[in-house]
């Protein structure tokens, strides 16, 4: 397979989950199409790395992955927070930060 | 056989993705996450990237996903309906960003011309992505990348636990009674269990608290 196939797929994830983002209310939703984008990057990532032979590209995947886990850990525990708070799980309705 | 793996996990891919945009119901959008991730790794797998696709399922598809199964649990659990439809007028401006970006990025990557985008991939050597090759990378060249993520790790669960934590320090005051805590520390009757000490309170009997 030639390896321009592997960069389509990821450039078609990755603008799923741009869209979704867009069209999505639900802050879980969002952090879900955020995964999306991160593992196309990933897909991309690891692409190149084959493309080129070399494993540097592997290790980045990895460390994005290590990044994604953080800012899933941190988003889910602000929806909690929100959740905790009987504030509305819906980001339009979260516009103002007013503690 | 390459071709039709790619393409079956090439069409998993895009399918999972398109769920978890579309599905209503946030249980389900996780579900269809975990089909997009197991369908990723078998294309990992394809690009000799055993290490990245075994942690792929074992971390994404087991440990982030189940964290996420739990939350949409818990908070969809609620009475209100979560995330209610946009106004068609975003959702067209959205799908139409989301097209143009699509089209931005396959220009980007299939005209840039690089030839080793058109071939089948670098030659490589047998253990290419195996464990091994990568924990040599993460403990010689990478040591520094792999130090701050461990942090980075230990920095992101203190701060959710942090901003999940309940905020209820003064509402619970009736609940567990301060004053519990003080009364144990009585210097006259230490007679070893803390079960049996009276339970009398100094901040309900209007007295100054004793440290």
């Amino acid at each position: 397979m030639s390896m321009e196939w592997y960069l389509v797929v990821s450039a078609f994830v990755f603008c799923i989950g741009a869209g979704g983002i867009l069209v999505r209310r639900n802050p879980l939703v969002i952090l879900l199409c955020l995964e999306l984008m991160l593992n196309a990057a990933n897909l991309a990532l690891v692409t190149f790395a084959r493309a080129h032979g070399n494993q540097d590209g592997q290790i980045f995947a990895i460390i994005v992955m290590v990044v994604a886990a953080c800012e899933v850990t941190i988003g889910l525990g602000l929806i909690v927070a929100l959740y905790r708070r009987r504030l509305p799980i819906d980001v339009d309705e979260l516009r103002e930060l007013q503690g | 056989m390459a071709e039709v793996v790619f393409f079956i996990a090439a069409i998993g891919a895009i399918a999972g993705a398109l769920g978890t945009v579309a599905l209503r119901n946030p249980f389900y959008s996780v579900l269809s996450l975990v089909c997009h991730l197991l369908a990723l790794a078998a294309l990992f797998l394809l690009l000799r990237a055993e290490f990245v696709a075994a942690a792929q399922v074992v971390v994404y598809a087991g440990a982030v996903m189940v964290l996420y199964v739990f939350v949409a649990a818990y908070v969809v659990g609620g009475d209100e309906p979560l995330g209610g439809t946009p106004g068609p007028g975003l959702r067209g401006v959205s799908v139409l960003f989301a097209g143009a970006l699509l089209v931005v990025l396959c220009i980007a990557t299939l005209g840039s011309g690089l030839s080793a985008l058109g071939q089948e991939g670098a030659g490589f050597f047998p253990a290419f992505g195996s464990p091994k090759e990568i924990g040599r990378l993460l403990l010689t060249k990478f040591l520094l990348p792999f130090e701050v993520a461990s942090f980075l790790l230990l920095v992101a669960a203190v701060g959710s636990v942090m901003l999940a934590r309940r905020r209820s320090g003064l509402e619970s005051a009736e609940a567990i009674s301060v004053g519990d805590l003080f009364a144990t520390i009585e210097p006259g009757d230490r007679t070893g269990t803390l079960t049996g000490a009276p339970a009398g309170t100094q901040l309900e009997a209007q007295e100054p608290v004793q440290k």
